[in-house]
């Protein structure tokens, strides 16, 4: 598809144009719903492949890949998103540009098959680690095209794992995508290079070893968060409630706060882009005029524990929740809240 | 030997013969350079620098399918992975056995000492029938585990698949060597090596030795 040209496809298609746009060379993959359509996607363009026997081995072939120097990729979801969390950990802790592309369909257990917003705490600290990963929530197709993008670019370059944390709902979905002008992607090099005789460890012996690890790669993450943090700020100039909410729910909270505009009520929103590293200074500077605070999701308050945790404690704003797992949330639902409480 | 890194693993133990005459063949060929040595866990991962060549840790049943990765995304590679019997037939068979059937150009080297050796000498799939261990403290009561003649039936014909030992090393160099040159020509290969594990079998000098040897009788040497 060429820059500037419109045509009608669904999310999972565009995932495809975007991880071949990003330069992905390999895609390993075991199918489930909501992702199969990424995987068959990818392979009816001839590009690259390998089914796999399970989301294990995917996962661990998409680190043997990438130890290698190409871009690789999978798609997974719910229960192979369980799975592929081994090695998700393994891309945490020996700094590898892992990427994932996650449909969320909830949980426990194998949840649903299609939709739902309870994945975010698997996504962002999942493993036996800290959570030193990148996870990113697209709204709609732009998004989920430029993210997708990005995903692969950010780990690259700070070497940590990046999942785009989607749902059934938007790559099912068709719409009208116009396709960017494409910007280039960053240069990488094979962390185990030919003849470069490296020895790469993903286990300590001394505890210290572990310690001193640890240290230096918060201190990457946290150096690049200024780089990554990403958020939508909408109508928040003289906003007194906030409603902050991710993904396609955040669309829709988009509307609701057109809608509630139009009563005149001073309603705005927070919508993290990056649930990790999360919109932290944003957030807290929004915050300094907000009175009432709504956070809406399709989970039993996933998101709600990452905003309550990222708030600097001299903010004594009211939470409010709308805790909606596994549906989607439509405008009205978010209107009717607001206007009860 | 990396003269820089002094060895981690245990006086007496097996694994340092296998990665020294790994070493002695990838230089021989001259494939030092090509080769990159994939870890699991246990206590293969102590060969982390072991050898000057590349080299890295995975995780516990997983370094089949991250070699798999690799030499798909490298094919002039050798792609080798060191795993202990547990790692290879109990955690990861799955991988190992999917990476046979569909004839991925990789090495695979398992160290049978019958045990789980780096956790403290639990029973493994090869531990024998009625042998003590910390998990059998009564005996083991499973038959044993026969990793290569299991794969026999899967692989392409030209895989290869053989059995050797630590304390025959003249045959080991070959199987090692035909392991690599297997790989080369596009296919899997699966080295299985009796080894042994003083400190976890309690054994000394001649008796660790012996105790080798009458392992043969149940796992036969041999191309498979």
């Amino acid at each position: 598809m060429s820059e500037n040209s419109k045509q009608l496809l669904t999310g999972s298609q565009v995932a495809v144009m975007a991880c071949r746009d990003a330069g992905a060379q390999m895609m390993y993959g075991y199918p489930i719903t909501p992702t199969s359509e990424v995987f068959s996607g990818w392979i009816q363009n001839d590009y690259p492949y390998l089914q796999t026997e399970d989301e294990v081995a995917a996962g661990f072939a998409v680190c043997g890949s990438v130890l290698a120097g190409k871009k690789t990729f999978t798609a997974t979801a719910g229960p192979g998103h369980v799975l592929m969390q081994d090695a998700l950990s393994m891309a945490e802790g020996m700094r590898l540009p892992f990427v994932a592309i996650v449909g969320q369909r909830g949980g426990p257990s194998s949840g649903t098959v299609i939709y739902s917003q309870q994945e975010v705490i698997l996504a962002c600290f999942g493993g036996n680690g800290e959570g030193m990963r990148l996870v990113y929530s697209p709204a709609n197709l732009d998004e989920l095209y430029q993210l997708t993008i990005k995903a692969f670019n950010d780990a690259w370059k700070y070497k940590f794992p990046a999942i785009v944390l989607t749902d059934g709902y938007l790559l099912k979905a068709s719409a009208v995508f116009v396709k960017p002008k494409l910007l280039a992607n960053i240069s990488i090099q094979a962390p185990v290079a030919q003849s470069a005789n490296v020895h790469l460890p993903s286990i300590y012996t001394l505890e210290e070893d572990l310690h001193e690890k640890l240290a230096k790669d918060k201190k990457d993450f946290d150096s690049a968060r200024q780089y990554l943090e990403m958020a939508e700020e909408y109508m928040i100039d003289d906003a007194e409630i906030l409603i902050v909410a991710h993904g396609i729910v955040g669309a829709s909270a988009k509307q609701a706060v057109q809608d509630m505009r139009a009563q005149g009520k001073k309603v705005g929103l927070f919508r993290p882009i990056s649930l990790r590293p999360f919109p932290k200074k944003s957030l807290n500077f929004v915050l300094t005029k907000i009175k009432k605070l709504y956070v809406v999701e399709s989970a039993l308050g996933q998101l709600e524990r990452l905003v309550r945790e990222e708030i600097e404690s001299d903010f004594s704003v009211q939470i409010k929740s709308l805790h909606y797992p596994a549906l989607g949330i439509e405008p009205e639902e978010i209107v009717k809240m607001v206007n009860k409480n | 030997m990396n003269q820089n890194n002094l060895s981690k693993f245990c006086p007496g133990c097996g694994y340092p013969i296998v990665l020294g005459l790994l070493s002695k063949i990838l230089s021989e060929k001259g494939l030092s350079g090509q080769a990159v040595l994939g870890l699991d866990i246990g206590c293969s991962l102590l060969a982390i620098n072991h050898l000057d060549i590349n080299t890295f840790q995975t995780h516990h049943g997983r370094v089949t399918p991250t070699m798999v990765g690799f030499k798909r995304a490298r094919p002039d590679s050798i792609s080798l992975g060191l795993t202990g019997d547990g790692g290879a037939y109990a955690i990861g068979l799955q991988n190992l056995l999917w990476a046979a059937k569909r004839d991925e150009a990789i090495t695979i080297l398992v160290i049978n000492n019958t045990l789980y050796a780096m956790t403290g000498g639990q029973t493994a799939p090869t531990t024998l029938k009625g042998q003590i261990t910390s998990t059998s403290p009564h005996g083991n009561e499973e038959e044993s585990f026969f990793g290569p003649e299991l794969l026999k039936s899967l692989v392409n014909e030209k895989a290869f698949l053989a059995r050797g030992a630590v304390n025959d090393p003249k045959t080991l160099s070959e199987y090692l060597a035909t392991a690599i040159a297997t790989q080369q020509a596009g296919h899997f290969s699966l080295v299985e090596i009796l080894s042994f594990c003083p400190t976890n079998w309690r054994t000394r000098g001649a008796d660790t030795l012996a105790r080798l040897n009458s392992l043969k009788e149940t796992y036969k040497m041999g191309i498979i």
